[in-house]
């Protein structure tokens, strides 16, 4: 089974194996054909319908990187397609319908706080609703940081546009002119307030439909009074009471409860199965369909009962574990492998000459860097509940591509787009392991079979088996710089994990970055941040160590290599907070720093740690073996322009720095042969109470610059920050993430 | 294999027909439809499923449900009281102790315990009774906040 040969086998065969969320692959249908007014009033029978035409929604998007914005759908887009609609219903109601959906990020309340602010209305008043395929707009997905650079600014227009025609309608109610019309406190007033009409009194009886003009205005942020303020979760009473319902608390009436009989190992084909002793308990429908293998049954007992009794014989091709990683993943893909959205391989076209940088040199450094295979886990698991009615399948699943996952199960039960509907229900976190529908399909085929409605909830271990994890990398990193502290040459390879964040502000003559696409020994894809992570951790720690070589120190010696003035005020702001060369240490702690940017939001952290080692050896390689690392204190200046929700954002922050300790510290899959090696929380350590530190955050709110998203970027800078005060505090440097494996042993 | 047929959840008496191995979180979710209390990981690791059996913290996922017979189960449904939030409820929406969310039930049914027990605790004794709990959303310090508000140790969130 483990043999060469069937090894060898394995490698050519996953060359098949395109995954389209690898990197956040996102292309639409070529076509989409226009929207008919009619149609839509037929929907909402009555009221006011302001709608935005997908060309203004995307038109920022430019996707996808590396240079061929425009390609595909995205050049097709016809006018008439739509990002969103806001309808205000004859009883006033105003509510809110996009594609986007909520996984924590708060944009639920976000983009009601944009939309509240246009109308001069309280947030309490708008409903959003959220990735729903029958009732909301097309829409390729939550991620990518879009929502607030895209989803808000045109929820905006449309709202402005819709507070325009609302105006009109009062001024032509009173027969007055529409300028002496204001709207205070919800309400519609004439100029001396002496006469006041209701959301609902204007859109009484109206049947109207308006397409947004490309030249609404909106009111800028220095103006803005419920935007930029900390406007509370607008759902945070359901959250707090468990009214809220998950995609894996949907329940309908004769629900049966699903479960598959997983493969022994990846790649396996199914060759036999008993399921005689199955079928025969009562209740229970058996589904055998190619490599598929499940259970439908009227309680979860007998469902994992049912599924334990179907003996099954499984091949499974011999495969690579850990210990080869890194080596395969430095052999060049197969052709075609890793293209679409940033996996397309290469790099930017290199700058002046490295061989030139390095003979200018003083100093010379080579070094490579590397990081495993982690897992989302977020903390719902996989959960879809099927229902099939009349010819139509209709599934609540928890998934960042409502209309993704419609797609694939279009595909799956080759289903028109209208005999498919898919609603997601706000779910249990993502982090980008939620793009893809295997729940959802699985549950379908289930319900299909016991004719019944089937929910199905991954366990934990299926969890982490069978979804797909963030790419492990190596990244080599050639450089030279000169005694006074200029970097001359920049050479950076990154094998596999990808090319977010691989670009930097580094003002740096002779640059050249690429990046390589891999075999990738296990599925992969979008993970929080994507690659900017293993790029950053590379970069920010490589250039630690060139500032070490030179006897600079690290913050002075990237101010002098940065020139970008967002950059240079965040490093400056998070120097400040934390004291940066101001504070005395206690014995065995250790500073470090690091900087970076991405998707338009610009970040410092500074790091504190206490690093515990019973005897300090020199020349030990495994040197935090039975050491113990804490990391006691992180400060983080962050800088994404106008700040939309402050609490919210500090919170995201503080979330991204404390989901970052796991992958910078311990969390690591261990695989062999197909098989995950330690597929629990029990054997796979994420961050707890005990491993947070005091964190402080510094918000750089840049009125004056447009929203970009927050979600993912504060991922970034912990994990060079903290190796970096490792090396502080020991002189020891790690240059593997995560950084202290051991610490899980301890 | 024996029946428990009824439980005491939340202050009432409630029928139920479960083999008595059967996990109580399966029973309170999928036969009495108290999905608050969530499923993390099966294995007593993340303290989604928490549930207060007699006041005391407990991993309902893997608790039969027998154990539970006899015992006042309060799960986060029974925290409100006519219409009124329990105090570490209200102390999480103030502290915005949440993101995603899906970890609350069982951080909220958690810190109740731990306030039942010792009414003001220190940061330490929150950091070590709420550590077998995961948010992976990583809001921990505002959990840790949202504690202390509950408990009067602090009058308003830092910041």
């Amino acid at each position: 089974m483990s043999g060469t040969q069937d090894f060898a086998n394995f490698v050519e065969d996953s060359a098949d194996f395109i995954e389209v969320e690898r990197y956040e692959f996102d292309e639409g249908s070529a076509y989409r054909f226009a929207f008919d007014r009619r149609e839509f009033m037929k929907v909402f029978g009555g009221g006011i319908a302001l709608i935005i035409p997908l060309s203004n929604a995307f038109a920022q998007e430019g996707r996808p990187p590396g240079g061929e914005s425009g390609r595909g759908a995205a050049s097709q887009r016809t006018p008439n397609e739509i990002g969103a609609w806001i309808h205000i219903d004859e009883d006033g109601g105003i509510t809110v319908f996009t594609g986007k959906v909520e996984m924590g990020q708060n944009i639920r309340t976000s983009l009601a706080q944009a939309v509240a602010e246009e109308l001069r209305v309280p947030v309490s008043m708008i409903r959003l609703v959220m990735g729903d395929t029958d009732l909301t707009p097309f829409d390729a997905g939550t991620f990518g940081s879009r929502t607030t650079p895209t989803m808000a600014p045109q929820l905006r227009k449309a709202a402005a546009a819709a507070r325009e025609v609302l105006i009109d309608l009062a001024a032509q109610q009173w027969n007055v002119d529409r300028g002496s019309v204001r709207i205070v406190n919800a309400r519609f007033v004439n100029h001396d307030t002496t006469k006041s009409l209701t959301f609902a009194d204007v859109a009484k009886g109206q049947k109207l439909v308006k397409v947004i003009p490309e030249n609404a205005t909106t009111t800028p942020a220095k103006d803005w009074t419920i935007a930029g303020t900390s406007v509370p979760k607008v759902n945070g009473r359901d959250l707090v009471t468990g009214k809220h319902r998950y995609a894996s608390d949907v329940k309908l009436p004769g629900m049966l409860y699903g479960k598959v009989v997983r493969p022994a190992g990846f790649n396996a084909t199914l060759v036999s199965a008993d399921t005689k002793a199955a079928e025969a308990m009562p209740g229970v429908t058996v589904v055998r369909d190619g490599n598929f293998i499940g259970v439908a049954a009227p309680d979860q007992q007998t469902a994992t009962r049912a599924a334990n009794a179907i003996a099954v014989d499984w091949k499974t091709p011999g495969q690579p574990s850990n210990a080869e990683l890194f080596d395969l993943l430095r052999k060049p893909a197969a052709e075609g492998r890793g293209r679409g959205g940033e996996g397309g391989g290469g790099g930017s076209r290199p700058q002046g000459s490295i061989a030139d940088g390095l003979a200018a040199a003083d100093k010379k450094l080579e070094q490579t860097y590397t990081v495993a295979y982690i897992a989302h886990t977020p903390l719902e698991p996989r959960a879809a509940v099927a229902e099939w009615k009349d010819g139509k399948l209709t599934v609540w699943t928890g998934t960042q591509r409502p209309f993704g996952v419609r797609s694939e199960l279009m595909e799956a039960f080759r289903l028109s787009e209208d005999k498919v509907r898919v609603i997601m229900p706000d779910t249990g976190s993502g982090y980008g392991g939620k793009h893809t529908g295997e729940c959802a399909i699985e549950a379908a085929r289930l319900a299909r079979a016991a004719g019944k409605p089937v929910k199905l909830v991954w366990t934990r271990e299926e969890e982490f088996t069978w979804a797909y994890f963030r790419p492990a990398g190596v990244i080599d990193i050639k450089s030279g710089v000169k005694n006074d502290g200029a970097i001359t040459a920049w050479e950076f390879h990154n094998y596999n994990s990808g090319n977010s964040g691989i670009q930097s502000k580094y003002d740096i003559p002779n640059q050249n970055i690429q990046f390589h696409a891999s075999q990738s020994p296990l599925r992969q894809g979008s993970y929080r941040g994507l690659a900017a992570t293993a790029n950053h951790f590379a970069r920010e720690t490589h250039i630690d160590e060139l500032a070490h070589s030179l006897n600079l120190d690290p913050l002075a010696f990237r101010l002098k290599n940065i020139k970008d003035e967002r950059m240079r005020a965040v490093l400056e702001a998070a120097a400040k907070t934390f004291g940066w060369g101001q504070t005395k240490l206690a014995s065995g702690h250790g500073v470090g720093l690091a900087c970076g940017f991405e998707k338009g939001g610009y970040l410092a952290t500074c790091a504190e740690v206490a690093v515990e080692r019973p005897q300090p050896k020199a020349n030990d390689k495994g040197a935090m073996a039975g050491g113990k690392v804490k990391i006691v204190r992180v400060v983080e200046a962050f800088e994404c322009g106008a700040v939309v929700n402050p609490v919210h954002l500090q919170n995201q922050i503080e979330g991204a720095i404390t989901m970052a300790i796991g992958g910078a510290m311990f969390e690591a899959i261990q695989f062999e042969n197909g098989k995950i090696l330690n597929s629990r929380f029990s054997r796979y350590r994420v961050p707890r109470f005990s491993d947070a530190p005091a964190i402080e955050v510094v918000l750089v709110d840049r009125k004056d610059l447009p929203s970009a998203g927050a979600g993912e970027t504060p991922i970034v800078g912990l994990a060079p920050a903290v190796g970096n005060a490792i090396f502080n505090a020991t002189g020891v440097r790690l240059r593997s993430l995560p950084l202290v494996p051991k610490e899980l042993t301890t | 294999m024996s029946k428990v047929t009824a439980l005491n959840v939340n202050g009432k008496k409630l029928q139920v027909d479960a083999d008595s191995e059967t996990s109580l979180l399966s029973v309170l979710r999928n036969d009495l439809d108290l999905t608050g209390s969530k499923y993390g990981c099966g294995e007593g690791q993340c303290g989604a499923c928490t549930v207060l059996l007699d006041g005391q913290p407990t991993r309902s996922c893997i608790t039969a449900v027998g154990r539970a017979a006899g015992k006042q189960v309060t799960t986060i449904e029974g925290l409100e009281k006519d219409g009124r939030l329990h105090p570490v409820q209200e102390a999480f929406l103030k502290a915005d102790a949440m993101q995603c969310a899906y970890c609350t039930s069982g951080m909220i049914m958690s810190g109740v315990a731990l306030l039942n027990k010792n009414s003001r605790p220190s940061k330490e004794e929150i950091v070590r009774s709420m550590d077998g709990n995961v948010c992976r959303c990583g809001t921990y310090q505002r959990i840790v906040a949202a504690i202390e508000l509950a408990s009067g140790a602090s009058k308003e969130v830092a910041k």
